[in-house]
């Protein structure tokens, strides 16, 4: 008996030396720097070694050249890894071509279903390739910005029509937005210096201005800023950074924390073995308010309790 | 550089091949800097996108994105030739315009195709190859058969008068040839030709992007020079090879840009841009040192 337990004892200690040997390599493809993108690769690679993955991480990154993204596609085909790690959706559409067998993972995809990843957010379609999107809860950010302007008739949202992921974000705001009986005014712009003038083009068309995950308007959101303090208007976004750069709140996701979720992702398909057909496209479970009093005082809102009371940061 | 690394640079040198003619075309023969390859290129991906996915043939996809592309390389000589806007700025002027024309046709910034038949597919089927050798094959077959043409094309009448326009055109006036027809329709062939390839990069990366254009004509340049540098431009055939070529030399450069590992010493990703840059010099330089160092031995 005690010989048996000794070998039971052995055989489990080789097996999980065995496990804890196996280095998996894990292919990154990154469109662009981008502190978002940034965030999740990095909640990626903590998640994996939080729970003791030993991996080699090859990142690449296209400097937001299309032709270098696909390029990038064989430079990983050659690298010969357990998983594909792609951030950002013209990375996950490049890999999605060419990778048919290696398991691919995409992050802070906004729409993968329009951008022809998955078929259908329950990912039907049996292919080697899952992960998680970052479309912002609109109809919480709506919520979040009746709270904060009551009686609020008409929200103005600026973005940039040339931006994959900000499209959705304006078609999802307009259909939330008439659910609740509100009106959308747009101002798009085509490159960063036109925040400015789009943010002045919105006053007196709305009592709110809204700013979604737009990559375009967030880099110059302090533009917007100066506008609706100068004239009183609310401005409410879609990610908790542009709160600390003057906005008044954003009930958003983290991109960290999408990481870390992402790595969980990852984790299942190495380790655990599920196939990436089975596991449906998953959003961000954990959300972070965040208030800037500041900024509401400048803009003439008075916050109410019932935010300050959910709120994961307030800055004063 | 892995085999499918170099594969892969292959691949992406003649998907950009007619790209890198076309730029050839206006940057050398007419002598015409032309930018609107940046709006050209994405236009012939928007067109083959909307038409594949409205049912078309994706063979024809690619005649209609280069129709399109001449009609946008058309527009800038005429800006050029009839409105006498510098040619610089007719060519910026019809690149941005394009950037709202491709998001009108494609009606948003992405367009995917994954899950739609390509020219790439069919070859795949066709030959029966694997997919990372089947598309640097078909996309340099398609490259040589249209360098083929354009020799032949070059050297008939109207070709020679399209290389001698470039050359002197006061010279080529006084023999009874409107330069401004040449000038129009040789940039509308030139982007007839990058629509083409924006065409081809969109159906093999699986979809055409509104922002896919961003830095085609650097790419462009650097092709035709590095071609030249490494392959001589004595014939004109030999010029339009030499360009071909040279887009291929580009991405291999880039290609070992992004496979440069030096240890621990610290290169990142951020760096590839820069690698690159110093990759490409080095091409353009070398061929130089090499002749200065022969001239030297022979002394």
């Amino acid at each position: 008996m005690k010989k048996i337990l000794l070998f039971l004892v052995a055989a489990l200690l080789v097996a999980s030396t065995a496990f804890a040997g196996k280095k998996y390599v894990i292919s990154v493809t990154q469109i662009v720097e981008h502190p978002a993108l940034d965030a999740m690769r990095q909640g990626v690679a903590d998640r994996l070694k939080e729970k003791g993955i030993d991996f080699d991480y090859n990142v690449h990154n296209a400097q937001n050249n299309m032709a270098t993204n696909t390029q990038i596609v064989s430079q990983i085909i050659g690298e010969e890894p357990d998983l594909v790690l792609a951030i950002a959706t013209p990375g996950a559409q490049a890999c999605a071509r060419k990778i048919h067998d290696t398991p691919i993972v995409f992050t802070g995809v906004t729409d993968p279903v329009t951008a022809g990843l998955v078929k259908d957010l329950k990912n039907t379609d049996g292919k080697n390739i899952t992960g998680l999107s970052d479309f912002s809860p609109i109809d919480k950010q709506v919520a979040l910005i009746q709270e904060l302007v009551p009686g609020v008739k008409t929200i103005g949202i600026i973005y940039n029509s040339g931006e994959p992921n900000a499209v959705p974000i304006l078609k999802a705001l307009k259909e939330e937005a008439a659910k609740v009986g509100i009106k959308v005014e747009e101002a798009t712009i085509a490159n960063s210096s036109g925040v400015y003038q789009a943010a002045k083009s919105l006053v007196g068309r709305c009592d709110a201005v809204y700013v979604g995950t737009d990559n375009t308007v967030v880099s110059a959101i302090e533009s917007a800023v100066k506008v609706c303090e100068d004239n009183k208007l609310p401005l409410i976004v879609g990610d908790v950074d542009s709160v600390a750069r003057g906005a008044i709140a954003a009930e958003a996701v983290d991109y960290y924390k999408m990481g870390l979720q992402t790595g969980d992702m990852i984790a299942r398909i190495l380790v655990d073995g599920v196939k990436p057909a089975d596991m449906p496209v998953e959003f961000l479970n954990d959300l972070n308010l965040h208030v800037n009093m500041k900024a509401a005082k400048a803009m003439g809102v008075t916050v109410p309790q019932s935010v300050l009371d959910r709120a994961d940061k307030v800055i004063e | 550089m892995t085999l499918y690394a170099f594969f892969g640079a292959i691949e992406q040198g003649f998907a950009y091949g007619l790209m890198v003619i076309g730029v050839y075309l206006t940057f050398r023969v007419l002598d015409f800097p032309d930018l609107t390859v940046d709006g050209s290129l994405p236009l012939g991906a928007a067109v083959s996108a909307v038409a594949i996915t409205s049912g078309y043939s994706p063979l024809l996809a690619i005649f209609m994105a280069a129709g399109a592309g001449f009609m946008a390389g058309a527009a800038t000589g005429i800006l050029n030739t009839k409105f006498k806007i510098l040619h610089l700025l007719a060519s910026i002027l019809t690149m941005i315009a394009l950037y709202s024309i491709n998001l009108r046709i494609m009606g948003r910034p992405n367009m995917a195709l994954l899950g739609q038949d390509t020219v790439v597919d069919w070859f795949i089927d066709f030959t029966n190859m694997l997919p990372q050798h089947s598309s640097p094959l078909l996309f340099g077959l398609i490259c040589f058969a249209v360098v083929i043409v354009l020799i032949w094309f070059l050297h008939t009448e109207i070709g020679l008068a399209f290389l001698a326009t470039g050359d002197n055109k006061q010279m080529i006036t006084s023999q009874g040839v409107n330069t401004d027809n040449v000038i129009i329709f040789g940039v509308g062939l030139s982007n007839a030709l990058v629509a083409a390839s924006g065409a081809l990069v969109a159906q093999n990366q699986g979809a055409a992007d509104v922002n896919m254009g961003v830095g085609t004509i650097v790419a462009g340049l650097a092709s035709v020079i590095i071609g030249e540098t490494v392959f001589g431009d004595k014939t004109i055939g030999r010029a339009l090879i030499a360009a071909l070529l040279g887009s291929v030399l580009y991405r291999i450069a880039i290609g070992l840009a992004l496979g440069l590992k030096l240890g621990s010493f610290a290169i990142t990703p951020s760096d590839l841009n820069l690698i690159t840059a110093i990759l490409v010099v080095f091409a353009l330089v070398m061929p130089k040192m090499k002749r200065q160092f022969m001239a030297g031995r022979s002394k």
